[in-house]
């Protein structure tokens, strides 16, 4: 500022005044972020501007341009603050601020008003300024936000198209009607050639006779909008004619109104997949040798039919096994019996081709025909005739000719209330009736021989744990010293007593454990238990000075056990029983079956000095030439020659025959023992006949350990 | 299908923006003509509009100054909008030269303009992000260099949760930030509000119109529904009130009676 002066005519502390006067004038029109105060601190200096210009000589208004753009800076730019502004200036400025004394009143205001039209200009083109410059920054601003978002599209969009290009996924877009947009690259591939058929050029021509019923369903769906997407497996046809399989994603895609727009598929080729699925399936379900469905698939079919609320009502079953395989495989080798199977699987498909049936490989030698609601009960019997007769002709394998000889059970009846295991083992069981009626013939199944065959199964199936559970025991029938009816020794019999059966006999359960090979264990069992008892007898005195012999009964299979002679031997040590008090009882049949390696625990045994006797002697043609070489020391003659001498006077002829036997078998240095002693006669018959010692009814009944000393 | 974050935002110039009928309100020019009708119209049903949005101004610098006073100099404000004048960077910066300010828009202009204006400022810097998504906030590379969340910050939500009805979940996105803010971090917040001001529902309902027929949500609260998004916080005298009544410098009785409308609060992380 120039010439400044003192102005001494002033009111005192105007300049302030008037600055607080001026900011409750104008601070309610701003839109400045100041407080009060602060707002008041800037009039204040603005008005000291304003007061110097007032009074400056010469006289210069440009000041006052200052002043309206630094009230434009400070936000006081809402249209009803320059009349504000300038209507303090105008009341109040030469009255605070001016010195008129010196001035003069006129020069006063007109400075006053020149000052005010220099503010409204200052004021004006700030505003201008600033509006314009504010236009710009938020014009660039806007600008450089649609650039960045276009590159930001732009990049997406690149992004999204290298996806598109190089998926591995086949991408399609089609429009709402279905005609095919844009597809990439695997898409063609996929289809099989580059680009596509025009002919084929909408979605909705693409059906194939294996689409499942619901893909067009909910591709009407889709494209009414009512569904989002979809996925399904879906089979294309090639130009070349070969099948595309993928997994299908379909997925709708919507403008901004929400409308349906396109659509847009995702395929991945899963043919190679779903052959291999096929494969796994069809390997998983059928047998290697024959290719016949297996055994886990003809469950599977039998168990449908048999599900509840299938629409089948009866099945029929023939349950085919072939007689003598194992001879073929055994004799022949498994190549030749592999040929045979595959013969056999040829020639009974034949018999069961028609819709409905199913022929199925279940085991070795075992095939199952399944014949699903036969239309006659007969039917399935015919279906076991044909079988048979397809195999009456001999099967040429290499160059030989094999007969086939083959037992079938037949199952006909209704679904309901039967399950899979009951149906098969009914056809099972029924086939080994047909083998034991000779085989090479079929047998239907009937309830009685199902019943018995069933308890047979049945006991088999529990020997093990009767075993475990102490559910066998011993009796033991007396055996007599003929000469004088001394009590000998006795024979151990095992009894079974069932929970459900009862007491069962040997003969109802030791075959079948001699079939399973339990009679090893159960054998040793019987052993153990056997001498024991023979020890207590010997502890107590019973029998005399002549220890008590305790006779066990030695299967063939456990005569074939290698551990024969270190059981029998560790059995004996631990009781503490002498070799001679045991006798081990082996049938004729076996015993002559042996061969010389086979016999050779029986002789170590015998050595040892423990009896062996030949049991059931009589039923087995023996050469008698061989006893002789037999370890053997005592004869057990079967009670067949015994029941001749029952009657009175006795049968001559048996007569003969046992003189002869016991003549020959006292000449060979075995004792006899006869068995099935029912009457006296017998009894003092076979006496002077010079057998030396018996058993049997008319002595005593086999009973428990305990009643042994009462019972001669 | 929400749209996910690598998509890029559209950008639609036809559509009113909240940030620049802020801006507008505040006499600036950063504005389009689609913004200033539906500003007027605002102005038209809601007359001292522009008072409350000076009032808010005024609030954030006493926040500002007060939280700096308190020792706290890192400012995470959100909704920042268009930085015409008054700005929390200047603000704090005036008060604590060492004071560091990120500021957080969704809307591509506001943070463009942002960026122009803050080429030159240090310690201050503007991240496209959406407070819907706190996380993306918080991993965001300008968090990483201008807050250290080992230390008190605050969080400024000025004229910002009225624009988010709950639907848009604005209690659970607040809690993330809050959980992921240092004990004695600081809540600055104000709500419109149609509670103890001067303002009645009627006016509040129709501003709501003019602003959703303008694409834009926007919810009046009660006093407990704005102390609800406290939770976590301690309020800090004089608790939750008018805005123009939060440690006033002036006078108050010389204030305009529109800003005593809407809630201001301030509250400290425990």
């Amino acid at each position: 500022m120039t010439d400044e002066t003192p102005t001494p005519h002033l009111p005192p502390d105007g300049l302030r005044r008037f600055a607080t006067i001026w900011c409750r004038a104008v601070y309610p029109a701003t839109a400045t972020s100041m407080t009060k105060r602060e707002f008041e601190s800037l009039l204040l200096a603005l008005s000291e501007r304003l007061a110097i210009a007032l009074r400056a000589q010469p006289f210069d208004p440009s000041p006052g341009v200052s002043v309206g753009e630094a009230l434009v800076t400070a936000h006081c730019t809402a249209p009803e603050a320059l009349p504000r502004v300038l209507g303090v200036i105008d009341a109040y400025l030469l009255l605070y601020c001016a010195d008129l004394t010196v001035l003069g009143q006129d020069e006063g205001r007109s400075r006053c008003a020149r000052l005010q039209h220099a503010i409204a200009a200052g004021f004006a083109r700030a505003l201008q300024e600033r509006t314009r410059s504010e236009q710009e920054s938020l014009s660039v601003a806007a600008l450089t936000a649609q650039t960045e978002i276009a590159n930001a599209l732009h990049e997406s969009e690149t992004r999204f198209r290298a996806v598109f290009r190089d998926a591995a996924l086949g991408i399609g877009i089609a429009d709402i009607n279905g005609d095919i947009i844009d597809t990439n690259e695997s898409f063609a591939r996929m289809m099989g050639g580059i680009g596509l058929p025009t002919r084929r050029r909408n979605v909705l021509d693409w059906t194939h006779p294996d689409d499942s019923p619901e893909v067009w369903r909910l591709q009407r769906e889709l494209m009414r909008g009512e569904r989002e997407h979809y996925q399904v497996e879906k089979p294309y046809s090639r130009s070349d004619g070969t099948v595309l399989w993928t997994n299908l994603t379909v997925s709708l895609l919507r403008d901004a109104e929400g409308e349906p727009r396109y659509m847009l598929a995702m395929m991945e080729d899963v043919s190679e997949r779903r052959l291999l699925n096929l494969r796994l399936r069809y390997q998983a379900t059928h047998d290697a040798l024959t290719d016949l469905p297996n055994r886990s698939m003809f469950f599977e079919r039998l168990e449908q039919a048999l599900a509840a609320g299938s629409p089948q009502s009866r099945v029929g079953l023939c349950y085919l096994d072939l007689d003598g395989f194992k001879a073929v495989n055994d004799s022949l080798g498994h190549a030749v019996g592999d040929q045979l199977l595959i013969a056999v699987a040829e020639r009974l498909q034949s018999c069961a081709s028609e819709p409905g049936q199913m022929l199925a490989r279940i085991g070795g030698d075992e095939f199952v025909a399944l014949v699903i609601d036969p239309p006659t009960a007969d039917s399935v019997a015919e279906l076991a005739r044909r079988a048979l007769a397809a195999l009456a002709t001999p099967v040429t394998v290499g160059d030989r000719e094999l007969m086939v000889r083959a037992s079938i059970g037949v199952v006909e009846g209704p679904t309901r209330n039967l399950t899979s295991a009951e149906v098969l083992r009914s056809a099972d069981i029924t086939m080994y009736r047909a083998k034991a009626e000779g085989g090479n013939r079929y047998a239907l199944a009937d309830p009685d021989s199902d019943a018995r065959a069933i308890s047979r199964h049945h006991l088999t199936h529990h020997l093990p744990a009767a075993l475990k559970g102490c559910e066998f025991f011993i009796e033991y029938q007396p055996l007599v010293r003929m000469e004088d009816g001394s009590l000998e020794g006795a024979e151990a019999l095992v009894r079974w007593s069932h929970p459900r059966h009862g007491v069962l006999g040997p003969d109802r359960f030791i075959p079948l454990a001699e079939h399973t090979g339990l009679i090893v264990p159960l054998g040793r069992w019987v052993l153990q238990e056997a001498v024991r008892q023979a020890c207590k007898w010997q502890v107590r005195g019973i029998g005399g000075p002549r220890p008590l012999r305790v006779n066990v009964n030695l299967s063939p299979r456990q005569l074939h056990h290698p551990e024969l002679v270190e059981d029998t031997v560790a059995v004996l040590e631990e009781a503490g029983l002498p070799p001679s008090a045991l006798c081990l009882e082996v049938t004729e049949t076996a015993m002559i079956r042996a061969d010389e390696n086979e016999l050779r625990p029986l002789r170590e045994l015998a050595e040892l000095g423990v009896g062996i006797a030949l049991d059931d002697f009589g039923t087995g043609y023996s050469n008698l030439a061989n006893l002789r070489r037999l370890p053997a020391n005592t004869l057990k003659l079967d009670r067949s020659f015994t029941q001749g001498l029952q009657r009175d006077p006795a049968d001559p002829v048996d007569l003969k025959i046992v003189e002869g036997i016991v003549s020959l078998a006292h000449a060979l240095r075995l004792s006899v023992t006869v068995e099935g002693v029912e009457t006296s006669t017998q009894a003092e018959q076979l006496r002077d006949l010079g057998c030396d010692s018996a058993q049997g009814w008319f002595y005593a009944r086999p009973g428990p350990p305990e009643r042994l000393p009462e019972a001669v | 299908m929400e749209r996910p974050t690598w998509a890029p935002q559209g950008i639609d110039l036809s559509v009113p923006s909240v940030s620049r009928m802020y801006d507008y309100y505040l006499g600036g020019s950063h504005n389009f003509e689609v913004d200033r009708v539906t500003a007027r119209k605002a102005m038209e049903a809601f007359p001292g509009l522009p008072k409350i949005m000076q009032a808010n101004r005024a609030f954030m610098r006493r926040a500002v100054r007060y939280a700096v006073a308190q020792g706290i100099t890192q400012f995470l404000d959100i909704g920042s909008g268009i930085p015409t004048f008054g700005n929390v960077h200047e603000v704090a910066q005036q008060a604590s030269p060492e004071a560091r300010v990120l500021y957080v828009d969704n809307d591509p202009v506001a943070v463009a303009h942002s960026r122009a204006v803050l080429k030159d400022v240090p310690n201050a810097g503007i991240t496209a992000a959406d407070f819907r998504e706190p996380e993306a906030i918080l991993s965001s590379p300008e968090a990483g260099r201008l807050l250290d969340l080992e230390r008190p910050v605050v969080l400024l939500l000025v004229a910002l949760l009225h624009f988010l009805d709950d639907e848009q979940k604005p209690h659970q996105r607040l809690a993330t930030l809050r959980d992921a803010l240092a004990p004695g971090s600081l809540l600055v917040l104000t709500h419109a509000s149609v509670d103890n001001g001067p303002v009645t529902v009627e006016q509040g309902s129709r501003l709501s119109e003019i602003y959703r027929a303008g694409g834009s949500d926007l919810v009046m609260r009660s006093e407990p529904e704005v102390a609800r998004f406290f939770e976590g916080f301690e309020l800090i005298d004089p608790g939750l009130v008018p805005i123009g009544r939060w440690r006033p410098e002036d006078h108050i009785e010389d204030e305009d009676p529109m800003a005593f409308s809407g809630i201001a609060g301030v509250g400290r992380k425990a």
